[in-house]
């Protein structure tokens, strides 16, 4: 950066917008955000527990990563985050404000509970795996679907709309978890085919979860490719960036509008189908757990590039692990490790307004990074 | 006759990132006397003004307000030394009364006395000649009333020093002349005025003096008495130009569009077009002129499909050469598109109907072609091509081809949207403000690209903000006076003075060409 010359009654501070930034230096200032957000959790954890920093980092890896039963539930996690983000990615990109992803996936859990409870057995499990990948992506696109009709042609606000789909998906999920209760009276569904694993994932390379990775990977690929490079993915772009540019060229608003979030839609729904099939083999309420709203931040954060996302995904959840471990481990209850996660989660949220403007000190010293 | 210097720029430099907008600029600016600040767009004559109005912050260089270094941070600090300046784009509050709206922001000590305001307020107006009621309504105002109500502000806060940037674009000759007489009055009250202006015929008209910057430098200043349009152009440029626009007569015009019975509501009920009829010929310039918002782009909309329209209109479209007619009323925006009826609107905030901000050039061509692919991915080979041809005909300044439309200059982002436009060979070829604020150069280059247009035997129709360059463009010029058409009339033949009455009245009698 230049030098400037100035007299002395400048104010102190300015802020300067910047005119595109290379992209080595945006992520410089990012890897520097996480770097500092460590050491400011550090000086945290120091003065509230007295207890070595680097212990409780070494603590929290260990949480994710320590044994390989450990990574694996890391790595499940971590696809099944990118997977709602995946599906999510659409939608925001057209700026339509899906925060329903909780609903779509808990639809979904429940025909692939569903199918799972009633036809295991009586159908093979790879033929039972297609039906309840196919019948959980049509529930989450219904579930899209309808707050997107309504948007494009009453003009609803589809924020609160989605919004109240997933309450409406939490009920039935409550009658549906109160009708197929096992064992009577403890208020759960249980884990279906325990003994038969009838509709269970496969084992592939001997792990449990292999075939929820090829699932979110093919899926990360594809709306990659669709986004960036597809007719449709570039419809969306034009009615996310304008409506009215998008009907000067010919586009149809609603078509786009309904079409975009059926494919959210249904990708969340086979989450749901991922989360019970491929994890927990069970149904609950709390099946989607908020990993609705948290992959509305891996979404937004990516900027829509879901190869981001997988990064993205990774960082969150191994926070999320990393606290529960030191939780247990140093006798922290939840909020101190909730602090840990805010305070890197702020600094990575701050660093996005370095890499777009820069400081500018009296006496023309630029500020840069974090 | 000497004038005290009110205010000296030394050696003002800004940057935008990467992109210098003054370099190193000196500049003084004289009591009694009209400054007329000239410059291509992207000079950064705006840039240099809002730095004295305390928007931008100067990275080099100093101010002198009567011969004292002062720093400017915010425009309170404009105020405390006596700069106002009243912007392209109005900020008053509609629901507020000129009064209110005129003393808001101020601290003054003791309550709030809006009749004592008033009072003032009425005194300015007398003074110097403005008409204003301190009890009406901003959205109960014209535009040019608006206008008065921003100059009105500025004085009430005691501004000696005032910049009018581009004043003029939103109104009428008549109410142009009207604000020059008060900014006469103003002179001679001692007052110092800038005014920034693209239009030449008004620098020789109202000011004393001419300052011309060129890509953020300083030229030079000259006596208005000592130039000439001509001579002002070449310092603008930087080399001589040609100011004459060639209109060949049309040849075998013959009717490509014919509306009939146009009415449309907005979506609040306001009736925008009442009844319009005219008629579109291949092969000459259709012109429309009007004050801005009398209907010209609900105009083109509805011709586009854009517009829900009131039964019993028709829009019947000939194509070029063989072909029957068809009526456009009813048919969706790709339909009429596919019938080659094209769209060139540049709106207000320029991107936002039209272009897609976040993408670039490439993605911006795109728009149009890019249904062409193969199966379900796009082709970005043909966008790619007419993208780096449109940046070389029209000298479109971007970092790259990609590069997001959204942060490129005004007029840059118009070059794309025109120029893509352009390459559809349309049959018709509507333009809304196709050269505002571009520069000279480019606004001539899209002049002769529209006539080339014409002379392929497409409809044009160009809707404009100068009258000079629509009377020596146009074969014919549409007048729109609150959504009727006021007159239709033969540019050759007409002056600027019948348009601008037809603007403003509606005349029964009008010429028809």
């Amino acid at each position: 950066m230049n030098t400037v010359m100035q007299h002395t009654k400048d104010p102190l501070l300015r802020i300067a917008k910047r005119d595109g930034i290379a992209r080595p230096w945006a992520y410089t200032i990012r890897i520097i955000a996480v770097l500092l957000s460590l050491v400011v959790s550090g000086v945290f954890i120091f003065a509230v527990t007295k207890l070595n920093p680097l212990q409780v980092y070494e603590a929290m890896f260990d949480g994710a990563f320590g044994t390989s039963r450990r990574s694996w539930v890391t790595i499940r996690d971590a696809m099944m985050l990118l997977c709602i983000g995946v599906g999510l990615a659409p939608a925001f990109k057209m700026k339509f404000w899906n925060i329903g992803a909780e609903g779509q996936i808990l639809v979904g859990g429940i025909v692939t509970a569903g199918f799972m409870r009633f036809f295991g057995g009586s159908i093979s499990t790879p033929a039972l795996l297609v039906i309840m990948a196919v019948m959980s992506l049509l529930a989450g696109c219904v579930w899209g679907v309808i707050p997107a009709t309504f948007k494009a042609f009453w003009n609803t606000n589809e924020t609160l709309f989605t919004l109240m789909m997933n309450y409406v998906a939490i009920q039935i999920t409550s009658y549906c978890v109160a009708l197929w209760e096992n064992p009577v009276g403890s208020n759960t569904v249980g884990v279906i085919n325990q003994q038969t694993k009838y509709g269970w994932f496969p084992s592939i390379f001997g792990q449990a979860n292999t075939l929820n990775v090829i699932l979110v990977m093919l899926l990360t690929v594809g709306m990659f490719l669709y986004l960036k490079y597809s007719k449709q993915g570039y419809e969306i772009t034009v009615v996310g960036d304008s409506v009215n540019t998008a009907r000067y060229a010919g586009i149809n608003v609603k078509k786009v509008t309904i079409r975009t979030m059926a494919i959210s839609g249904a990708i969340c729904g086979l989450a749901g189908f991922i989360a019970v099939a491929g994890a927990s083999h069970t149904i609950s309420t709390s099946t989607a757990g908020g990993r609705g709203f948290t992959a509305i931040i891996v979404a937004w954060l990516a900027q829509f590039n879901t190869f981001v996302m997988i990064l993205i995904s990774f960082l969150l959840v191994f926070l999320q692990k990393g606290a529960i471990q030191i939780a247990s481990q140093f006798n922290l209850n939840d909020y101190a490790s909730n602090i840990i996660t805010g305070i890197i989660l702020f600094f990575i949220l701050g660093s996005e307004f370095f890499i777009n403007y820069r400081v500018i000190l009296r006496g023309g010293k630029e500020a840069d990074g974090k | 006759m000497e004038h005290a210097i009110a205010v000296q720029l030394k050696n003002i430099t800004k940057r935008f990132g990467k992109v210098v907008a003054n370099d190193s600029v000196n500049l003084e600016i004289r009591r009694g006397e009209i400054l007329s600040l000239l410059g291509e767009n992207g000079s950064g004559k705006t840039t240099l003004m809002n730095m004295l109005a305390g928007i931008y912050f100067p990275d080099e260089g100093e101010i002198l307000v009567n011969g004292q270094v002062v720093t400017i941070a915010s425009p309170k600090d404009a105020y405390a030394y006596g700069i106002g300046m009243i912007h392209q784009h109005f900020k008053l509050v509609d629901v507020f009364t000129a009064a209110e709206n005129i003393v808001l922001g101020l601290e003054e000590e003791g309550k709030l006395d809006l009749k004592a305001a008033s009072a003032r307020i009425t005194e300015i107006c007398r003074k110097y000649g403005f008409h204003i009621e301190p009890s009406k309504k901003v959205y109960d105002m014209s535009v040019s009333e608006k206008q008065t109500v921003e100059i009105v502000k500025v004085l009430y806060r005691g501004a000696d020093i005032l910049i009018l940037d581009e004043p003029t674009a939103v109104l009428t000759p008549q109410e142009t002349d009207r604000l020059f007489d008060v900014m006469r009055n103003m002179k001679a009250d001692g007052k110092a005025m800038v005014i920034i202006t693209h239009k030449l015929h008004e620098v020789m008209d109202v000011s004393d003096r001419v300052a011309v910057l060129r890509k953020g430098q300083y030229i030079g200043d000259v006596a208005t008495c000592d130039t000439s349009p001509q001579k002002l152009t070449d310092m603008m440029v930087g080399h001589a130009v040609t100011l004459n626009i060639d209109r060949p007569d049309p040849k075998n015009a013959t009717p490509r569009l014919e509306v009939k019975n146009l009415t449309v509501y907005d979506a609040m009920g306001v009736k925008r077009l009442d009844d319009v009829n005219f008629t579109a010929m291949g092969g000459e310039i259709l012109g429309i002129a009007g004050i801005a918002g009398s209907g010209q782009k609900e105009l083109l909309e509805s011709i586009a499909g854009l517009q829900p329209l009131q039964p019993g209109a028709s829009i019947r479209y000939t194509p070029i050469g063989e072909g029957t007619s068809v009526d456009l009323v009813g048919k969706t925006p790709l339909q009429i598109k596919r019938a080659g009826v094209s769209l060139a609107f540049v709106p207000e905030d320029r991107l936002g109907m039209g272009l897609v901000g976040s993408l670039g050039m490439t993605g911006n061509m795109l728009l149009r072609s890019y249904r062409k692919g193969h199966g379900a991915f796009t082709d970005r080979k043909a966008p790619k091509k007419l993208a780096e041809e449109v940046k070389a005909e029209l000298d479109v300044v971007t970092p790259s081809i990609n590069f997001p439309v959204r942060r490129l200059s005004g007029g840059n982002v118009q070059k794309v949207l025109v120029g893509r436009e352009i390459a559809q060979e349309p049959s018709v070829l509507m333009t809304a403000y196709a050269v505002r604020g571009l520069d000279i150069n480019t606004s001539y280059t899209i002049y002769n690209l529209l006539t080339e247009q014409k002379m392929k035997g497409v409809a044009v129709i160009y809707v404009g903000e100068d009258l000079d360059v629509l009377l020596e463009l146009c074969d014919r010029i549409l007048v729109l006076c609150g959504g009727q058409v006021s007159g239709v009339v033969d540019a050759r033949s007409t002056t600027k003075e019948d348009v601008g009455l037809l603007m403003t009245r509606f005349k029964k009698e009008a010429v028809e060409a």
